[in-house]
């Protein structure tokens, strides 16, 4: 089997040559017959790497160790979801399935060439160049059926403990096809760049296959966030590592551009802006593929160092060089066809907030590399974690907020400050009364700053609420008198007619849900005790009273966890049981956490280990105030990206008389020639 | 009164920012959150790559130690920096969570300040300029009584929800 799997994949890399040269030579020469042959080889593309996907899963589940990479992630015992997961759980395995990806958005690129068939001809050729890349990265660099020296072990060295979770499971492929997706929008802009695309059409193609990639983008960080809580047993779900940091950045620039590209649909503005943060997306999701496998920073999620980096460096500039030449080459094409009129407009307060997310993607780029900076400058390394990150970026973080409850409520071109004045007032008044009922209540942001962040987050957020809450009632009502119905009904019609624009608020109240979630780190609190049976400790309301501890032993690993009964104000509420446990075949211990999640607050429960000197297990609680609305938020973040990427519902027309029908059918009759090809 | 209303709102912004200094400013620091405070500057030396106070690794003695230390130096009425010079001297320079505000490092904290402070610098500046720029008022050719009906009937056609 691991020869087809190397064949197949030689096979992929041959088909990407000839989709790369074919096309490029028939754009060159025009030949409509060779470009076609060019779209068909990059559908193969995907027959052949998949067969090659498919043989390394398969060997996994034949526990084939002769091949190097099924020894290293897998052994006989490893239940059959985790041998699934092999296939991204290793430096070559995760490269294969990038391929993988790459090759199947490739795939619904090239059967949607209809769209365009000149554009996406040119955008074919982009992603074959990306697909030579990762195909020949996987054929010479990181081969993942390199066969295994010697004598073949009975058993593999097994999966990592830290990624023996359902979650792990679907988390990288989410932010996978979150990177990868970023290649399609890549391709597009470049390819209009290159053909000095005529008219915002390429716009239209592009912000929705951002959005996808973004959605993916999103849940992939989300799922990643959610795993860290669950699984590391540290208590917090954000640790400022390089890896979360790469997979950042690209999100903040895909997130500008999504904002900034609107400038450019309706008012033609920003072509360069964009044209660049497209380029910036793709370019920030290799590099922080680089930064994961090169070994550049040191990292607790890293693949193991590896000679690869090199590569991604080479590709990295020869992908600057490219876009670079054709940028300056064409940029006459890219010129604004309006200029801003006032600082009090929506288009200013796009690029305000184009400008901080680009800051604060600066801020955490700048925080990931500054170890390797100090260590080439002054010889020495230095460490750049959580307060750094937390210092620069919570400022950031409150002024987007700011934007994001003012910028709904201006209009194009300019707005009066009366106007602004009169939306605005209800909703700070709103703000204002909930951040003096916090205070009266007890929150003392004078006590320390992490309180007054805190304060200043859910004061915020209640403004941008209150925004947003006002823009639906505002167009409800109207829609309700027109139809008669309630508002409620309005809302509803008044999203589905412009899922876009409404879409991208249920977006925006995701984001303040995760806020408040964030916020809720302030009021932390944690403690550590041995708890022998019938012990007590208590952490806020709750006391936890240690029952019983017990043992089992499974094929994949022995556990041992402790049985404790949880009180809240005297009362019994429920029976939380941490774990830890053992895997034989890596010899690496790992925690199972145990959370009890309510809307307030999260207990949370780590078996830590025995005390060596006396044998008495030891129990670590951390009380999380307010993490469930951190992944409430995230639910909503999804709702709200998956309806701005329904179409609009069409408002109801009158029927068409036979004079008006007589009419259409002109007008498509004469148009079919022209939209032939288009969808 | 416009002044009046001008000087009003400067006085607003003022005391908004004076009281977000003060209330920085005061932020007080009881001894029970000195070593969570400290605790979370320093990194645990383990290998895990996380700070002291969150160290989750298994069994980990590394960790055990540095709060021992830690909580040593509190004992001992060392002050804050002090505290961690200690550490410092010990683990090296890797042991701080964040760089330090001398030497090089400083560069580290100015450097997100001054792009933030430029990029909004340049954004007001550009808004301006273009501001400064633009076109002329149009010449007045207003539609008369009949155009209107007209585009009055276009914009409700084609603005009806």
């Amino acid at each position: 089997m691991p020869q087809i799997g190397s064949f197949t994949l030689l096979l992929g890399l041959a088909l990407s040559v000839y989709a790369f040269a074919a096309g490029l030579y028939a754009i060159v020469r025009n030949d409509d017959r060779l470009s076609e042959t060019a779209r068909r080889a990059g559908i193969a593309i995907f027959l052949a790497v998949t067969a090659a996907s498919a043989v390394l899963v398969y060997c996994a589940f034949q526990n084939d160790f002769s091949v190097a990479y099924i020894l290293h992630h897998s052994n006989r015992a490893l239940p059959a979801p985790y041998k699934f997961a092999a296939l991204w759980s290793g430096q070559e395995g995760s490269l294969l399935f990038w391929c993988w990806l790459l090759a199947a958005y490739g795939l619904v690129l090239r059967l949607r060439h209809k769209v365009d068939t000149r554009l996406v001809a040119h955008a074919s050729v982009v992603i074959s160049a990306v697909q030579i890349f990762f195909l020949a990265l996987v054929n010479f660099a990181a081969h993942p059926f390199a066969l295994v020296a010697g004598t073949i072990p009975a058993d593999g060295n097994g999966l990592n403990p830290l990624l023996q979770y359902p979650e792990m499971v679907i988390h990288p492929p989410m932010l996978y096809l979150g990177y990868v997706g970023m290649t399609v929008p890549f391709c597009f802009a470049l390819a209009a760049l290159i053909m000095r695309y005529p008219g915002e059409k390429w716009i239209h193609i592009t912000r929705r296959w951002t959005m996808v990639g973004w959605l993916f983008l999103t849940c992939g960080i989300f799922l990643g966030s959610y795993w860290a809580y669950r699984v590391l047993g540290w208590g917090g779900w954000w640790g400022w590592d390089p890896v979360e940091n790469a997979s950042l950045l690209p999100w903040l620039t895909g997130t500008a551009f999504l904002h900034s590209v609107m400038m450019q649909e309706k008012r033609g503005m920003m072509k360069v802006w964009n044209m660049w943060l497209i380029f910036s997306t793709f370019l920030l999701a290799i590099f922080g593929t680089f930064l994961t496998r090169s070994g550049v920073v040191s990292s607790v999620h890293a693949f193991a160092e590896s000679d690869i980096g090199p590569y991604f460096v080479v590709f990295l500039a020869l992908t600057f060089a490219v876009c670079a030449f054709f940028f300056v080459r064409n940029r006459s094409h890219l010129e604004s066809e309006h200029k801003l009129e006032s600082l009090v407009s929506r288009e200013s307060s796009f690029l305000f907030n184009n400008v901080l997310l680009l800051v604060a993607a600066f801020a955490v780029l700048w925080g990931t590399l500054f170890p390797v900076l100090s260590e080439w400058v002054t010889g020495h390394k230095v460490t750049v974690g959580p307060p750094f990150f937390n210092k620069v970026n919570i400022p950031i973080a409150l002024f987007l907020l700011l934007l994001t409850a003012v910028g709904p409520l201006l209009a194009w071109r300019k707005t009066s400050t009366e106007s602004l004045r009169k939306n605005f007032m209800v909703p700070a008044l709103i703000s204002l009364t909930v951040g003096a009922l916090l205070v009266a209540f007890g929150m003392k942001p004078w006590v320390e700053i992490s309180y007054f962040y805190a304060l200043m987050t859910i004061m915020l957020s209640v403004l941008v609420a209150a925004t947003i809450g006002s823009e639906f009632i505002r167009g409800g009502q109207v829609i309700a008198r027109h139809n008669q119905s309630n508002v409620f009904h309005g809302m509803w019609l008044l999203t589905r007619r412009n899922t876009r624009r409404y879409g991208g608020y249920i977006v925006h109240l995701g984001v303040i849900v995760t806020m408040i979630g964030f916020a809720g780190v302030a009021f932390y609190q944690n403690t550590e005790q041995e708890l022998g049976f019938g012990d007590k400790m208590s952490i806020g309301p709750y006391t936890l009273v240690c029952r019983s501890y017990t043992q089992d032993d499974k094929p994949n690993y022995s556990s041992e966890w402790a049985i404790l009964d949880i009180y809240k104000n005297g009362k019994q509420i429920t029976t939380m049981y941490p774990e830890q446990r053992f895997y034989k075949a890596s010899q690496q211990p790992a925690t199972m956490v145990a959370n009890r999640s309510t809307i307030m607050e999260d207990l949370y429960l780590v078996y830590t280990g025995k005390n060596p000197e006396n044998g008495r297990p030891i129990i670590k609680a951390h009380l999380n105030p307010l993490v469930w609305w951190i992944w409430a938020g995230a639910h909503l973040i999804l709702v709200g990206t998956i309806i701005a990427l329904v179409p609009n519902m069409q408002s109801k027309r009158k029927k068409p008389g036979p004079r008006e029908r007589a009419r259409a059918l002109v007008d498509v009759e004469s148009r079919a020639p022209v939209e032939a090809g288009n969808d | 009164m416009r002044i009046g209303r001008k000087m009003l709102h400067r006085w607003a912004v003022v005391m908004m920012f004076a009281s977000t200094l003060l209330l920085m400013g005061v932020a007080g620091d009881p001894t029970g959150q000195r070593f969570d405070r400290l605790g979370h500057d320093l990194m645990c030396q383990c290998g895990c790559g996380q700070v002291l106070l969150e160290c989750n690794h298994v069994g980990c003695s590394t960790s055990e130690e540095m709060r021992k230390e830690l909580k040593l130096s509190m004992e001992r009425g060392d002050k804050d920096d002090v505290v961690l010079a200690g550490f410092v001297a010990k683990y090296g320079p890797t042991v701080l969570s964040a760089p330090t505000t001398t030497g090089f490092n400083r560069v580290a904290w100015i450097m997100p300040v001054v792009i933030f402070i430029a990029a909004l610098t340049a954004v007001v500046l550009v808004v301006r300029a273009w501001k400064n720029r633009g076109p002329k008022d149009p010449p007045d050719n207003s539609a008369g009584p009949g155009e209107m009906d007209e585009f009055r009937r276009r914009a409700r056609e084609e603005t009806t929800l």
